[in-house]
């Protein structure tokens, strides 16, 4: 068996109901499993992003990337291992207020970790940390270890390229161009 | 506006089918689709309403239509039972690049999810089976939506769309003004051509000492026939033909070598592991052409010229890929190429044709004695009828016999189900073949497994006094299943024994033409009389009950593990 690598696949869609099936029903076709999943609106209005996370080969994971690009309503699709991105997970802990308190070494493990308390009150604290998935679970083992952890949830990935280049705002622009050609040959035949 | 000035959803559903070129609709009425139905009364003049028997006929009809006039075929169907009933159809189209346009009644919007009556997830079942699959919910959707479903069916590499029209959008008034869809942002059906890569490609073919071409379905799909042979002629490239690009060269053109894969020609199989040079033209490597990858032609360098990037390097790996529609692609590269002869080359074909002739083809098409067989029956029809008609087929023995014996003379010929290979296709695809070429005569192959799965589709015959020659090689086996049971399966005969009905007496009791034949003596009058027969005709041919399709080469298998049956 091929080794299996964490590639991270980042998908630019319109944004239409049922979009996120059309991507999924492309992973379960090859028994790939999503690790982490984000969506959110881009940058650019009406265009949403997917950023997915998942462990391939490279050869699958080109064609898996090719098969989602040509979803009509997929704008660009492409993917990245980590060497090429700036990623970021965000993770929430919620630990006992008492036994938080009683430690004794909260500035430490705060200025350790780089978290921060997002909420407290008498019964329970919420710690908020970013970073990657490794870091998040130091804390995460950490606190488990000392005073326990009575929620956890992470997010999945976020990412963004370290090239110069926005390739989806340029395909937008010669989209757009190509558009205004497609209409100047039609207006010219009217 | 006034409302007296607006039309209805479904009105304006059948005014943009008329702008889109729209004249036939094979459909099947129901609960949730009644208004577009009632407005379809309206419209008789204009748009002509097949009503099939099932819904599976529908769209099998639609992709018939599609694959012979080269039209979007459209089917128009009910909701749940109705619109689950095209799944295998739909599927079909996607396997098969068949432009389709489905339209799907649905229960009214405020009714979505919550298990109504006649409700299913349409869109939902149908996105990993189509190019496009959009729910209409509101009248004003009609227009943008139909016209692009028929846009994303028809451009680039064609496939099926799915429209679910809910009934309040139906019902609802709207301004209704056409406005033709043909650009989608997101959506490139064409890739730009690349002008190095062609460059590339026409070198390494001016390089070439032993080229060779495999034609798929995307020639015939591209209408680039021409193109094609002319960039054969120019540097005399001997081509083979997947089953769904038979007919983009005609049966006697002298480059053209015969069909690739599994019951392909012995040549062309051989060739394509001999050549230095592999151009592939719209087509997509299917597992039934290459047989085992890794042994597949390792000595080429390869080409493929194909308008989808997802098929660069999907199966095999590619030297040149060659992107765009290959109308252009192949004119470009045609016009970099120097005329070259590649006479010994194209002569090493010849004791491969000549050897498949003794040991198989010759047995199969003149036997002496013994029942009839298939190859017999095909061939006799297709020069009774001047090599010129449609071939449609089913599914299996009758299939590859069907491909492998009729001959053609012109493009668009050949309608069969090749990706997915759909048993019960044959008779509902001819019936939407004979629409879609009136003019032409409609063959269809079937057999006694594969016409019962789709056998009330003779009432659509009956009622559309439709003339459809149909051939059922009637040997009382699913024979393609029990060929592999006595090769592979130590002919363990389990579940391929068939007890059939009279088809002569079903045919009668549709009203049909009909007649058995066995003897070989009564073959040509048999087929005389199905051919000058005035209307559709049923001509059940008794063939040995245990023929067997040659070549063969083994599922995942190397050309070397070729069987010729002559042993």
């Amino acid at each position: 068996m091929t080794e299996k690598t964490l590639y991270t696949v980042i998908i630019f869609s319109e944004n239409t109901v049922g979009l996120l099936n059309q991507i999924t029903i492309i992973f379960t076709r090859r028994q790939l499993n999503i690790e982490t999943l984000s969506v959110s609106p881009s940058a650019i209005k009406g265009i949403h992003k997917f950023t997915i996370t998942t462990f391939a080969d490279q050869d699958t994971m080109d064609k898996v990337v090719k098969q989602i690009d040509k979803r009509v309503d997929i704008l660009k699709a492409y993917y990245n291992t980590d060497e090429d991105l700036v990623y970021q997970e965000i993770a929430l802990y919620k630990v006992a207020t008492e036994q938080f308190i009683q430690t004794g070494a909260v500035e430490e493990l705060i200025r350790k970790h780089n978290a921060r308390i997002l909420d407290m009150n008498e019964s329970c604290v919420v710690l908020e940390k970013s970073g990657h998935y490794e870091e998040t679970q130091a804390l995460f083992k950490e606190l488990s270890r000392t005073i326990g952890v009575l929620q956890f949830i992470r997010s999945g990935r976020v990412a963004i390229t370290k090239s110069k280049v926005e390739r989806l705002s340029d395909m937008l622009s010669s989209m757009e161009k190509k558009l205004q050609e497609k209409q100047g040959i039609r207006n010219g035949d009217d | 506006m006034d409302n007296n000035q607006k039309i209805t959803g479904s009105e304006a559903l059948l005014k943009t089918l008329i702008a889109e070129g729209v004249d036939t609709i094979f459909g099947y009425p129901g609960g949730q689709v009644i208004p577009v139905y009632d407005c379809l009364y309206d419209y008789q003049d204009r748009l002509k309403h097949v009503l099939v028997r099932h819904e599976q006929g529908a769209t099998h009809a639609a992709q018939g239509y599609a694959r012979v006039s080269g039209k979007v075929g459209v089917a128009l169907v009910t909701s749940g039972p109705g619109a689950t009933n095209t799944i295998t159809g739909i599927a079909d189209a996607m396997m098969d690049s068949t432009p389709m346009v489905v339209i799907s009644g649905q229960v009214p919007s405020a009714m979505l999810g919550t298990d109504a009556f006649q409700e299913i997830d349409v869109i939902g079942i149908t996105q990993p089976i189509t190019k496009w699959a959009y729910q209409i919910r509101r009248p004003e959707d009609i227009a943008w939506a139909v016209s692009r479903a028929f846009h994303i069916a028809s451009s680039g590499r064609p496939g099926p769309v799915v429209i679910d029209f809910a009934k309040d959008a139906q019902v609802g008034l709207v301004d209704y003004v056409y406005e033709k869809v043909n650009y989608v942002r997101s959506y490139q059906p064409i890739p730009e051509l690349e002008p190095e890569n062609i460059a590339a490609a026409a070198e390494l073919i001016n390089g070439a000492k032993k080229p060779f071409a495999l034609v798929g379905q995307g020639v015939v799909l591209s209408g680039s026939e021409k193109e094609l042979m002319a960039f054969l002629e120019k540097a005399d490239i001997p081509a083979g033909s997947t089953v769904l690009g038979l007919s983009a060269m005609p049966s006697n053109y002298p480059l053209n070598k015969g069909m690739l894969g599994m019951h392909g020609n012995v040549g062309p199989n051989m060739k394509t592991n001999e050549c230095d040079v592999l151009i592939a033209i719209g087509m997509r490597f299917d597992d039934r052409v290459t047989g085992n990858l890794q042994t597949y032609a390792k000595q080429a360098k390869i080409i493929h010229f194909d308008i989808d990037l997802s098929e660069i390097g999907k199966n095999v790996a590619v030297d040149i890929p060659v992107l765009g529609d290959a109308k252009e692609t192949l004119a470009a590269v045609t016009e970099q190429l120097k005329p070259a002869r590649h006479t010994e080359w194209i002569a090493e074909f010849d004791p491969h044709a000549k050897e498949e002739y003794e040991k198989v083809i010759s047995r199969e098409i003149h036997p002496q004695e013994g029942f009839l067989k298939m190859g017999e029956v095909i061939r006799k029809v297709s020069e009774a009828a001047e090599n010129k008609a449609v071939l449609v087929t089913d599914v299996g023995q009758n299939q590859m016999m069907g491909v492998r014996y009729f001959k053609y003379t012109q493009t668009r010929s050949v309608v069969t189900s090749g990706g997915l290979g759909t048993m019960g296709y044959g008779l509902p695809a001819a019936i939407g073949a004979k629409f879609g070429a009136p003019e032409r005569t409609v063959c269809l192959f079937t057999g006694d497994g594969g016409i019962q799965m789709t056998l009330q589709e003779l009432g659509t015959i009956m009622q559309e006094n439709l003339n459809v020659k149909i051939i059922i090689l009637n040997n009382n086996f699913l024979g393609m299943v029990r060929q592999w049971q006595e090769l592979f399966f130590n002919e363990r005969y389990s579940a391929t024994v068939m007890n059939n009905p009279d088809f002569v007496a079903i045919a009668k009791a549709y009203g049909l033409g009909s007649r058995m034949v066995e003897a070989r003596e009564e073959l040509d009058d048999a087929i005389q009389e199905m051919l000058n027969y005035d209307g559709a005709y049923v001509l059940v041919a008794n063939v040995e009950d245990r023929g067997m399709v040659y070549p063969m080469v083994p599922a995942g298998g190397t050309i070397t593990n070729i069987i010729m049956g002559d042993k």
